[in-house]
């Protein structure tokens, strides 16, 4: 780099961006936050979503699967699997796993209550009705 | 070594690198799982496995940025550490509590260690890369705290350079950030919006000055440049750095739920994102080539210049690739993430550490440089690590490519089990490569036993 560009002109550089550009994404999500009611449904979340995404933490589901396309990519996305499956499947499908189908991949028994499911099933429906400017691009995720 | 209290990096390199080797032996098992489903199941799940491979990632990488601190604070600020007995002790509540968590995950059902380890109270756990127990949550607080007090007392009471400056804030940085780890809303669409406070704020924010920083000390030492020609790059870097990755936020809050403003915010500067990163390596290879002194550590060069090269390739390339709206659409949530995760990593903090210890390391053990020999092997293991990962990284872009065709574009689109299992080849390959890495690394272990030949004296 040249001579006449000194070092505090660059550092002036770095701490003005830095600054500026810091604010501006403060800025931004405040912006974000004001529209997001009308995206995310937050008057939708009742205390089974509530129960629901605990559940959902607590058994580690985000280490083999994506929600809303963020996770682990080893299970299938989840975010839209109320609309793909419906209710009554998923309750199924978690009660019968392991598959303990010899080489495939295996989901471990979580010994959920019904009542658990439910709110499970609760938590994964509201998920599904988020903004998510149409992704994932079809119903298979 | 031109401070004693230096020798507190040691044990901290020693346990990046033992941490390192339990995280690729666990990504060997995971990589084992996508083709062999049922693979050491039930004994390790595969999500068990996927903490313990990116938690000591993480954690590795921390051990490395502290050592590296240690050891280049006291020499920057030319006054011996503030406390090396705090560095000390630190290490080992930092070793046992890393210890105890990983021990943890596989020992305990993930939903008994929430109960456990008050989940309950404070809800933080169960969020991708942030599953750690709210115990070790408060541990990781107070030992960034403590060890930012230690360098932080070591500046004020020293020469404060540009370059310390720097680590500094990028560090302050990355304890200022994980507090987000601590919040957890109940609405999905927040969690996700502040989780990557965390995540992308650590490592396309401050992180890439802690790795600015670090990469500018070495080049300084090996090349005996200027100083204020490579803190003018330093500058100019990080100014880049922060100037794209704030806003380039962004590209993470196209399909969460926020609004649509951020697909335009998020593809302009993220799309600018590659530029810090190829400032990297021509700064690597500017510094280099003008070099005034031939430093005898060949080996910490062949580091420093790698991780201009390759976290310009991992981050900068294979980030933009699919970091524009369009294209995001169709390759979020897809192998083609994977592919571009382990290049970025290792291209960028890995290799940066392994510089700072390729470096550091014989010094401390009191030579300016290894023996010929062990700096040959550990080229080697230098050249069979890269180009393992660029394997990995190809043959994960190959099946994120099919993933996405198959499953996404298809008029007649697949399930995901179904789309996995016709790109299992790619899986099987990438596991090969991955194996090739683990050579690789222990070569690099082996370098640091080989003796003979002639050492230079530091």
């Amino acid at each position: 780099m040249s001579a006449t560009f000194t070092k505090s002109m660059a550092r002036n550089i770095f701490y003005g961006g830095a600054v500026f550009f810091f604010l501006l994404f403060v800025g931004l999500t405040f912006d974000t936050m004001q529209v997001l009611p009308k995206r995310d449904h937050r008057e939708n979340i009742t205390p089974e979503v509530v129960r629901g995404k605990h559940i959902w933490e607590t058994r580690d589901c985000i280490g083999c699967h994506t929600l809303l396309g963020e996770g682990a990519y080893f299970a299938p996305e989840l975010g839209n699997v109320y609309k793909r499956r419906g209710p009554e499947f998923i309750k199924a499908w978690i009660k019968a796993q392991p598959t303990g189908a010899p080489g495939r991949r295996q989901m471990p028994q979580f010994h959920l209550t019904d009542a658990q499911l439910n709110d499970l099933v609760a938590f994964l429906k509201w998920t599904s009705e988020i903004n998510t400017n149409n992704w994932p691009p079809n119903i298979e995720g | 070594m031109q401070y004693k209290s230096q020798a507190v990096a040691k044990p901290y390199f020693i346990a990046a690198i033992g941490l390192f080797t339990g995280q690729i032996l666990f990504g060997l098992i995971m990589g084992l799982q996508y083709v062999v489903g049922d693979f050491l199941f039930p004994e390790i799940p595969f999500n068990v496995a996927r903490m313990v491979h990116t938690n000591l990632l993480i954690v590795w990488l921390l051990f490395g940025f502290m050592g590296s601190a240690y050891y280049l604070v006291p020499e920057e600020s030319e006054t011996e550490l503030f406390s090396p007995k705090l560095a000390q002790v630190l290490f080992w509540i930092f070793l046992l509590a890393g210890a105890a968590t990983v021990l943890g995950y596989l020992l305990v059902p993930y939903a008994t260690l929430a109960r456990m380890t008050g989940n309950n109270i404070l809800a933080t756990m169960g969020r991708e890369f942030l599953e750690q127990p709210l115990p070790t949550k408060v541990g990781i607080v107070i030992v960034a705290l403590a060890f930012l007090f230690n360098i932080t007392m070591t500046v004020l009471k020293g020469r404060k350079t540009s370059i310390t400056l720097v680590l500094l804030i990028g560090l302050w940085g990355l304890a200022v950030f994980f507090l987000f780890s601590f919040y957890n809303p109940s609405n999905l669409v927040l969690d996700k919006y502040f989780w990557w406070w965390v995540v992308h704020l650590w490592v396309e924010g401050v992180w890439e000055l802690i790795l600015g920083a670090l990469l500018a000390f070495v080049l300084i030492k090996v090349t005996g440049v200027d100083r204020e020609v490579i803190e003018k790059w330093l500058y100019v870097i990080i100014a880049m750095s922060l100037i794209t990755g704030l806003i380039g936020t962004g590209h993470h809050y196209y399909w969460i739920g926020t609004p649509e403003s951020w697909l335009w915010f998020g593809s302009v500067f993220s799309a600018l994102e590659p530029i810090p990163f190829f400032m990297m390596t021509v700064f690597a290879f500017n510094m280099v080539n003008r070099r005034r002194r031939e430093h005898p550590n060949k080996a910490a060069t062949l580091w420093a210049l790698g991780t201009g090269v390759m976290s310009f390739l991992g981050a900068g390339v294979w980030g933009f690739l699919h970091t524009l709206a369009p294209v995001n659409y169709y390759t979020h949530g897809t192998q083609i993430t994977a592919a571009h995760g382990h290049m970025a990593f290792y291209g960028a903090y890995v290799m940066v550490v392994i510089t700072m210890i390729s470096y550091a390391m014989p010094v401390l053990r009191g030579r300016a440089a290894n023996s010929e020999r062990a700096q040959v092997l550990e080229m080697w293991s230098f050249w069979i690590m890269t180009v393992s990962i660029v394997f990995i990284t190809l043959f994960l872009t190959a099946a994120g490519i099919l993933q996405v065709w198959l499953q996404r574009i298809s008029a007649t689109p697949m399930g995901f089990m179904a789309t996995q299992d016709q790109i299992s080849l790619f899986y099987w390959l990438r596991e090969i490569s991955g194996v090739f890495f683990l050579v690789g690394l222990v070569l690099y272990i082996a370098s640091f036993f080989i003796k003979g030949g002639k050492t230079v004296s530091a």
